[in-house]
């Protein structure tokens, strides 16, 4: 009971991996590629809570200025606001050319 | 009693936000008082837009409903609110009815950190600025499943504008605040994103920021106030909404409860970003001349000037009684004016207590300055014509980021000048 | 610095949060209520982030993701229509190989965090005393410092990214070059 309410950096990373394992499903499982991508924002926002977590248990070994989990999910972030644009982007040339956003149904060069 | 006096005395006298000291109770005291605060400046908007607007354009605006329409959005409230709640039928159902609630959490969100004072917020944020314009940015994602919930042509086409216009335009507002927070380094405390602490660097350089580094500080508060209008979805840029063009944009479905609280959200969202542009580049809650014009006397002159409003808030309600139409059938009108003035007056007259008159300037100087952002939103509706979208992007895109872009950069060699000056010498010199 | 009010509490109540809104985001069928259900997710993340006293990247989390990225997610999705898609099936043929991957890779963590050196699991909680007031300083000086900035290339080379993308989405996104 005492380690439920007392809440430690493991606590975190069982919720990052619960999330990834989430996205991993969603990424693995679905058609609709909209979701897929959002599936994959998923994993990126487990890592980041993963390195965020790791971050302060890094500041409680070396001091309050060890943040670079910190700045690592900040370039996660960043990571993920482009890995967004370019993906929709290519969802929208994708849905132009076949009429459907169904990521089994991009077989064009499959023959 | 006594000790429950003694105990509001310590607060007031306290020099920590209730979140600051942890204290959830004057916390919660807080919050209420600026929600009740934002529902009267909002229902005082809305009489005063259609006064301004009506006498703007050489109307009378609303006059039947109390004294000038003095009871005119207290009739539209409980109007909207015995309004049948229609939810269409081909809508979908649970967005249509999540969307309005988002908004409004956004809009009211963003009050946690707005300072009327030194003291006088619900809390001080470490990441002040950053906070409000992510909340606030949040509103966006309340229209657009408004307009798409809907699922009618209408509502889809005024959430795309709506999106398309406030994330161009965050851009720009994004850029405009980067230069206000590189001033706030300048200073001796260092800087910092802290809403408070923008204010404090001001008071401590001596001067508001609109002035810093003329014409930059200028020219970062004229970025902000266009971007701010776009955000807000206000005339000329409320292309979202525009009558001729989409009936109502993304509330056409909506009536009733719903529709008011995208109003609600509306006007609160007005008076959030207008406090943001009063704190960044206004000085806050800081007097007008605080250099120029020091010393007890002149502390004196303006913290009269809350009452002085109050006073002549009152004078013009006598001035209208005595004009009032002497038929018998005004007699009920002509009293409630008079008993308005009378409210008023009283009002004011409790401001010039010396205990309660200290402890108001700060939120008087705040409240003034938002109030003329406020009439100049009113001022805007009443003068420019809306833009067409190609406009209002190319604005957004082609005028505003770049001369963002630009000003960060000059504030930056402005503000390094003397380093830089070091350092160039120390290339040159082998 | 005050200390934290009932952390546990908010804790379990935002990792359900985020838990539910995940399953929702991979199980919805309509894919604007996949997204409303990441943005809670999102939300409820940067609620963690302030609790592991990181306001910064709380901060960056809210008008980022929730702000930015998911608002294009919209976009997109009312862009193209999705009334069709709704109306076909929504998993893969494979959707049982992927779930038995996700499976074997729940049992690596599993394992992971379970095991135990010397009677102690591997992560330790490290002591932390001191609050959050510094927190953008001390990210600033270390992306952007002449001495402690080890990461100004690695932002250089982000920025660098960021233009590959915008280039990329507008090729990708454009009718004709």
């Amino acid at each position: 009971m005492d380690a439920m309410l007392h809440i430690s950096t493991l606590h975190y990373l069982v919720l990052g991996a619960a999330l990834f394992l989430l996205g991993v499903i969603g990424v693995l499982t679905r058609r609709n590629v909209v979701i897929v991508l959002m599936s994959i924002e998923l994993i990126l926002n487990a890592v980041n809570l993963n390195l965020v977590a790791f971050s302060r248990y890094w500041q409680g070994i070396h001091g309050p200025s060890a943040l670079h989990g910190q700045v690592f999910a900040i370039f996660v972030i960043t990571d993920a606001a482009a890995e967004a644009a370019v993906g929709l982007g290519i969802l929208i040339a994708f849905f132009r050319n076949k009429e459907t956003v169904n990521v089994d149904e991009v077989n064009l060069l499959k023959w | 009693m006594h000790g429950f006096l003694q105990y509001i005395q310590s607060y007031l006298d306290s020099d920590k936000t209730p979140g600051g000291a942890g204290n959830i109770f004057w916390a919660t005291v807080y919050i209420l008082l600026v929600f009740a605060g934002l529902s009267v400046a909002v229902i005082a908007m809305n009489w005063l837009e259609r006064k301004i607007l009506a006498h703007m354009q050489v109307r009378l605006g609303p006059m039947r409903v109390g004294p000038h329409g003095l009871l005119q959005p207290i009739a539209d409230a409980i109007k909207l609110l015995l309004k049948e709640d229609i939810i269409p039928a081909e809508a979908d159902a649970l967005v249509f009815w999540i969307a309005p609630f988002i908004v409004v959490l956004a809009a009211f969100t963003v009050f946690v950190v707005v300072p009327f004072g030194p003291t006088h917020a619900i809390t001080d944020m470490n990441i002040g600025i950053l906070f409000m314009l992510g909340v606030s940015s949040l509103s966006v994602l309340g229209i657009v499943t408004a307009g798409w919930a809907s699922n009618s042509h209408y509502p889809l086409i005024g959430a795309l504008r709506s999106s398309a216009q406030m994330v161009s335009y965050e851009v720009a507002m994004g850029l405009a605040v980067v230069s206000v927070i590189l001033m706030t380094s300048l200073g001796p405390e260092g800087g910092t994103l802290s809403m408070i602490g923008i204010v404090q660097a001001q008071q401590a350089q001596g001067e508001w920021f609109i002035f810093k580094f003329f014409p930059l500080g200028l020219v970062g508060f004229f970025i902000f106030a266009i971007a701010m209008v776009a955000e807000t979805n206000r005339a000329p840029f409320d292309l979202p909404e525009a009558e001729s063009e989409l009936t109502a944009g993304f509330h056409t479905e909506y009536s009733g409860f719903r529709w008011s609280l995208f109003f609600l959200a509306e006007y609160s969202a007005m008076i959030a970003v207008s406090s943001i542009a009063v704190t960044l580049w206004l000085g806050g809650w800081l007097r007008p001349f605080p250099n120029a014009l020091t010393g007890p006397t002149w502390d004196l002159v303006f913290s009269l000037f809350p009452g002085i409003t109050f006073l002549l808030l009152a004078v013009m309600c006598f001035y209208n009684t005595a004009r009032m139409p002497k038929h018998p059938l005004f007699r009920v009108q002509t009293m409630g004016l008079a008993g308005f003035g009378v409210v008023l007056a009283l009002i004011g007259l409790i401001l010039f207590i010396p205990a309660v008159r200290v402890r108001v300037t700060d939120i008087y100087w705040f409240a003034a300055k938002v109030g003329a952002f406020m009439y100049l939103y009113i001022w805007y509706r009443g003068t420019f014509p809306r833009y067409r979208f190609d406009q209002l992007m190319k604005v957004g895109w082609k005028v505003l980021l770049p001369t963002g872009l630009v000003l960060l950069i000059l504030t930056a060699l402005v503000g390094m000048r003397t380093e830089l000056w070091a350092e160039l010498q120390g290339v040159w010199r082998p | 610095m005050n200390p934290p009010v009932a952390t546990p509490f908010f804790f379990y109540l935002l990792a359900a949060t985020m838990i539910a809104g995940g399953i929702l985001v991979i199980t919805r069928k309509n894919a604007v209520h996949s997204a409303m259900a990441l943005i809670t997710t999102l939300l409820a993340q940067a609620g963690l982030y302030l609790m592991l006293y990181a306001p910064f990247v709380a901060g960056v989390q809210i008008i980022l993701y929730a702000g930015g990225i998911m608002v294009l997610f919209l976009f997109v999705i009312m862009l193209i229509s999705i009334e069709r898609a709704e109306k076909e099936r929504q998993f893969n043929k494979q959707w049982l190989v992927g779930i038995v991957a996700a499976g074997a890779l729940g049992g690596l963590f599993i394992a992971v965090y379970t095991t135990t050196t010397k009677g102690k699991i591997l992560f330790p909680e490290g002591q932390l005393t001191y609050g959050e007031t510094q927190n953008t300083q001390a990210i600033g000086s270390l992306l952007f410092d002449r001495g402690a900035g080890q990461y100004m290339f690695a932002f250089e080379i982000a920025s660098l990214l960021l233009l590959v993308a915008i280039i990329g989405a507008v090729v990708m996104a454009k009718k004709r070059i």
